[in-house]
């Protein structure tokens, strides 16, 4: 495989709140290949979103902070460049996709002027009447029907589809190397959402682009994802390709989030979510931060006193962090049905 | 016309003699969008300044008063062309007359025509007001703006100072200030209005500055590598327009207004340049039975004060986006 083109390691970042230090991402480690997808799944307040703004300098600091680790890109640590050259790289060679197109885009600006403007931040020379040329292009990427009155138009002139491909627009419109999309769909109806996904993969063709796909959805993931983070209480509790974390997963908690799926084919009439809440993380349970939940720990001692290292299964690309991993062999019998987009 | 024929042209839509069909002749259009063009169905979206516009120009006692302002101020900047003499010309053959058709706001007791230093007066009012409108616009949106977007110590510092100018007693400052600062011109005196009245735009600014700071578009373009002067000019500042552009028209109101106290006091703008407020000044020297030298000039200031304060109301309402409703 290529070399990693991000390369993340032990990265910790703290929240300092009124109740305590809340350890929102306590040391992650993952790399980005050039030209993947790369899915990180979890609940709200594992970390996910966290873990990636904190790279692009963007978790308000006090009272974030990172605490350590580095996080490789192009050579260069994000962590310790100054703001100004974060700044640089921000938008150029690291773009996002927000959660919520309805809040993500000025509401006074017009579309093209937005799109123009990121063109422009980074090239300060392009004449305006390139900049909009190239917005006008970008928004036909995009699929924006009628991208030259479109242009022109304010945000509240769009629906959320469009406004949605309007900031996939704005975050490609300088081919970044790498694009994050932090929950792309989520505010989405349904119908669109399957259509802002294939936007998305154009898009990432278009920018030749890796990508980081943050979301809960793990239909998306199915859809969209080459390789598979699965995190929990801000770790990394499971890593593999997407079809061995779905056809094989080996953490309780990956095999949790599927079971919790509603499926077509399933007998049973109610859903089966995973019990109990995700743990406070201002204070962690001793040992594995899933063992109150967990299914298979059952009350082992080991489970509760020691922290399980994520490790290779069987000496593949494939990592748990589950001191009784193998014991999960053999359970896919449930996941044998395909998960689709928007499930 | 049979009643057949009228509902068809009412089903009719789009560009003028197109008739709608189902299946375009044009080939398939293959989003329903398309065919909202094609047919010209959308309908013409208005800026927020034309949503703007339309909704001051519904408001009648705000248009009515700018209509106002816009002659009063007109006759004040074409003053040496309108006024029927010079303002320090002296007519020793009408000295304190009433009004009259020669005099139509009378003369004063050295023969000057009361009309003409009106007119000229309104002049240095205006130009005093507009000045200060202007500069205490400037300062209190880059202070205000400065302390809200980067928040923290820099906050709490700019701030103080604000509460600093705020608790100063305004008058007193003002009367020492000119004092010291001697003969005072239009602009000097506009200048040390500007310096002390920025309070309260500053404080509009920041307050506003803060909650744009924690919208998702600002992250989003944070994101996108905007610098922070980018980020203030281009997409915080046009979200703060509104409340900017009615607190410095109103400001425009209260520097008149000062200036007229601080003339009237005779530590404004020194004779023989007129001003409103040295007119009234003048005016009550000479006894309550030469009553036009005082209510002329008096009911000038009075007009300009409240239409400002119409035009100001006027604006808030236009403004404000949350208010969709259009006034009947």
């Amino acid at each position: 495989m290529a070399d990693p083109i991000l390369s993340i390691r032990d990265l910790v970042v703290e929240f300092t709140t009124e109740d305590g230090v809340v350890q929102a991402v306590d040391g992650i480690s993952y790399d980005l290949y050039p030209g993947e997808t790369l899915g990180i799944v979890g609940e709200s307040g594992s970390g996910k979103s966290v873990s990636t703004m904190s790279l692009l300098g963007l978790i308000p600091q006090p009272p974030g902070r990172i605490v350590r680790g580095e996080a490789i890109f192009q050579g260069k640590d994000l962590l310790k460049v100054s703001k100004r050259e974060l700044r640089r790289i921000r938008g150029r060679d690291l773009a996002m996709v927000f959660q919520d197109p309805m809040t993500s885009l000025n509401p006074v600006l017009k579309i093209g002027f937005q799109i123009a403007e990121a063109i422009k931040a980074h090239n300060p020379k392009v004449k305006d009447s390139a900049a909009k040329k190239r917005a006008v292009e970008l928004l036909k990427i995009v699929g924006v029907p009628n991208p030259e009155r479109r242009v022109d138009q304010y945000p509240h002139e769009f629906s959320g589809g469009m406004r949605q491909r309007a900031m996939i627009a704005m975050a490609i419109a300088n081919e970044p190397a790498v694009l994050i999309a932090d929950e792309p769909t989520t505010a989405l109806d349904v119908t669109i959402q399957a259509q802002i996904l294939e936007v998305l993969k154009k898009a990432q063709e278009e920018a030749h682009a890796a990508t980081i796909l943050i979301t809960h959805d793990l239909g998306l993931i199915a859809e969209l994802a080459d390789r598979v983070i699965v995190m929990y209480a801000g770790k990394v509790v499971e890593l593999g390709d997407v079809s061995t974390i779905f056809g094989n997963p080996r953490h309780p908690y990956t095999i949790g989030l599927m079971d919790s799926l509603p499926k077509l084919t399933a007998e049973e009439e109610w859903l089966r979510p995973i019990p109990g809440q995700p743990p406070s993380l201002i204070s962690r349970p001793p040992g594995c931060p899933f063992h109150p939940r967990c299914f298979l720990s059952q009350g082992r001692v080991r489970c509760r006193e020691e922290e399980p290292e994520l490790r290779p299964i069987d000496k593949t690309a494939h990592l748990t962090a589950c001191h009784f991993a193998e014991e999960l062999e053999g359970r896919v019998g449930h996941l044998a049905e395909p998960v689709g987009a928007g499930t | 016309m049979s009643s057949e024929q009228g509902l068809r042209d009412e089903l009719t839509i789009g560009p003028p003699g197109s008739q709608y069909t189902m299946s375009p002749a044009e080939g398939p259009a293959d989003s329903s969008e398309e065919l909202t063009y094609q047919y010209g169905l959308e309908v013409e979206a208005r800026s927020q300044w034309a949503y703007a516009r339309r909704r001051f120009f519904r408001h009648r006692l705000a248009l009515g008063s700018l209509i106002v302002i816009l002659l009063i101020f007109g006759a004040g900047v074409f003053a040496n062309f309108l006024a029927p003499y010079n303002y320090d010309q002296i007519n020793l053959n009408a000295l304190s007359v009433a009004p009259s058709w020669h005099h139509l706001f009378g003369t004063d007791s050295a023969g000057r025509d009361s009309l003409s230093r009106v007119l000229f007066g309104i002049r240095t009012s205006a130009r005093v007001g507009i000045l200060v409108g202007v500069l205490s616009t400037l300062i209190g949106t880059i202070i205000g703006g400065l302390a809200g977007y980067y928040g923290g110590w820099a906050d709490n510092l700019l701030m103080r100072v604000t509460d600093l100018f705020l608790t100063l007693p305004l008058l007193a400052v003002l009367l020492v200030a000119a004092k010291y600062l001697g003969h005072s011109t239009p602009t000097k005196l506009a200048l040390l209005l500007a310096f002390l009245i920025w309070t309260q735009i500053a404080r509009i600014v920041r307050g506003s500055f803060l909650s744009l700071r924690e919208k998702e578009y600002v992250e989003a373009a944070k994101a996108a590598g905007a610098g922070d002067l980018r980020i203030m000019l281009r997409h915080m500042l046009p979200n703060t327009i509104g409340p900017i552009v009615v607190s410095a028209t109103l400001t425009i109101g209260t520097a008149i207004l000062l200036e007229a106290v601080l003339s009237f006091l005779g530590f404004g703008i020194q004779p023989p340049t007129p001003a409103l407020g040295a007119l009234l000044n003048e005016g009550q020297d000479q006894g309550i039975d030469k009553w036009w030298l005082v209510t002329f000039p008096g009911i000038v200031i009075v007009i300009i004060v409240l239409c400002i304060n119409f035009i100001g109301d006027g604006l808030r309402d236009a403004l404000d986006p949350t208010q969709r409703r259009v006034r009947a």
